[in-house]
């Protein structure tokens, strides 16, 4: 990200100046109080938002200046994980996922081998045929997970991803993001989780009123210094 | 596209009809109901139209000749009426044929009344029915009729009668009520579209976010919107063809009923082949091309995220 500068239609600015590069399978925490930026910051990875200056490049992509019709191509190689995980309501876990999959026109052999492998990866093997009422909080992020990775992205864009989820829930989450990042995908994550950042030491951005005021390798939680 | 995604875009469209159940069953409700009050009214302004071309075809001009012409003098009268262009058919009855035909029409009751007219007492002249070719012209028609005694010195047309007046009024009800039998189709058909579109309204906010996380992951707008364009088109040929079923059956019931049990022979109903198909047809393309309109513009809105 180079000098990005976000205003909203609105005349709220989010974003001023921000300057960050993040390198090639980094795991990187996103802090900072509400309404700071974060997940502006997140939104414009996965080009949600179009920065009002500025340049953005994801994967080589200047997702900035990307045309309407690129968009979807751009988005396969990101996975998204939500809060409020933001499933396909009337699909099963197994449909949520393969989904994601069938978007890329896979072989259906293929999407049949590859969802099964990542449900188990995540380990609802199981509950493949639930729908997702059916499933617990940390059951259904663990589908959106499987679903972000399903096409084996390059970056994940983790927003809150533990927001809603008890704290235990919340560390096999994080368990299985750290083994995700091991296996060499780029993980972005927003958290307000101080107990998380500062027990799985990485590094850290801090945003405030729409500036980077801390960027430290293995950094605690808090965006005051 | 690949060949597997248009199997699941067919596969994805059914499934939905059967996800969405209750969303679908009120569309394919609205469909339903409104084609049906559109289906019945088309088959009601069938009726009316053919009944209406019945009466125009029944017009026709009789010619009294005057009495004791003589075999050579009806001869000519015949061959100065043929040389009008707008007649149809001209025939002759002479006045024997219209005694038999007084006789026939008058029944039991009539034997009696005309007791003692024979060949020789016949009081009935001779006659000429004439049709035309356009129902319209039959008062100029008989007006040229009526001029041949203008030119003959003989005046050898005592009368001609073609219902003056009745028949103009009837050809101004009939256009009426081809009229407004049109009018009431388009706008059952205006209001068939607004209850779809309401209907697919309710739809949209479920809808909305479905899309939303369609896109988040990397579908395009087209892969997005084959889905529901085949959802959109089932649940209309389910609506339209459940109507046209009950169309189809409830008007050939209606046949039965009102030829068999009632014997309403003088009311002849269009039959089932004559107007069933035409409808049913119109029927099953108007709620698909409805179906397939109310899910695309509902998708449209919120393709552009």
């Amino acid at each position: 990200m180079h000098d990005i500068w976000k205003t909203y239609p609105d005349g709220t600015v989010a974003l001023q100046g921000i300057n960050v590069v993040i390198d090639r399978n980094e795991f990187v925490y996103v802090v900072g109080p509400s309404g700071a930026g974060k997940s502006t910051f997140m939104k414009l990875i996965y080009r949600e938002e179009v920065p009002s200056k500025g340049q953005i490049s994801v994967n080589g992509f200047n997702i900035g200046k990307l045309k309407q019709r690129k968009i979807p191509y751009v988005r396969r190689n990101i996975g998204v994980i939500f809060q409020d995980y933001r499933l396909l309501p009337k699909l099963t876990a197994y449909e949520n996922v393969a989904f994601a999959m069938e978007v890329i026109e896979a072989p259906r052999r293929t999407i049949k081998r590859r969802t099964m492998e990542v449900l188990e990866l995540v380990g609802l093997k199981h509950k493949a045929n639930s729908l997702p009422a059916q499933l617990s909080g940390g059951e259904q992020q663990r589908v959106a997970i499987a679903r972000a990775i399903v096409n084996s992205p390059a970056v994940i864009v983790a927003d809150e991803p533990t927001g809603n989820l008890d704290p235990e829930t919340s560390w096999g989450i994080m368990k299985l993001l750290e083994e995700i990042n091991f296996r060499g995908t780029t993980i972005v994550m927003a958290t307000h989780n101080k107990e998380i950042v500062n027990t799985m030491r990485k590094r850290v951005i801090a945003i405030e009123k729409g500036s980077i005021v801390r960027d430290q390798q293995r950094g605690e939680y808090g965006y005051e210094i | 596209m690949r060949f597997s995604t248009v199997a699941r875009h067919l596969r994805e469209g059914g499934k939905n009809v059967a996800r969405n159940g209750w969303m679908s069953f009120a569309s394919i409700g609205s469909i339903a109901i409104s084609l049906f009050i559109l289906g019945v009214f088309m088959l009601l302004a069938f009726n009316v139209n053919k009944l209406a071309d019945q009466l125009d075809n029944q017009v026709q001009i009789r010619v009294y000749l005057k009495l004791d012409l003589g075999r050579p003098k009806i001869e000519e009268v015949s061959r100065t009426i043929r040389r009008i262009q707008e007649l149809k058919s001209v025939t002759f009855v002479s006045k024997e044929e219209g005694l038999k035909r007084l006789r026939d029409s008058m029944g039991e009751e009539g034997k009696a009344a005309l007791e003692g007219y024979d060949n020789e007492t016949n009081p009935l002249p001779d006659a000429f029915d004439i049709e035309v070719y356009e129902p319209q012209t039959i008062s100029y028609a008989a007006k040229q009729i009526q001029a041949i005694n203008d030119t003959d010195p003989d005046k050898p047309i005592m009368a001609v009668k073609y219902g003056a007046g009745t028949v103009e009024k009837l050809f101004k009800i009939t256009n009426a009520v081809r009229n407004i039998g049109l009018f009431i189709v388009l706008l059952l058909a205006v209001m068939a579209m607004f209850l779809i579109s309401t209907t697919i309204k309710t739809t949209i906010v479920a809808r909305r976010r479905e899309i939303s996380i369609m896109k988040m992951v990397g579908a395009t707008n087209s892969f997005i919107r084959w889905p529901f364009f085949i959802e959109g088109a089932l649940i209309g040929l389910i609506g339209s063809g459940v109507t046209s079923a009950v169309l189809l059956f409830g008007y050939s019931e209606l046949i039965t009923t009102t030829e068999q049990d009632i014997g309403l022979y003088m009311i002849q109903l269009a039959s089932v082949n004559e107007v069933g198909w035409y409808v049913a047809g119109t029927v099953l393309i108007l709620g698909t091309i409805l179906g397939i309109w109310g899910s695309t513009i509902s998708v449209r809105k919120y393709l552009k995220v």
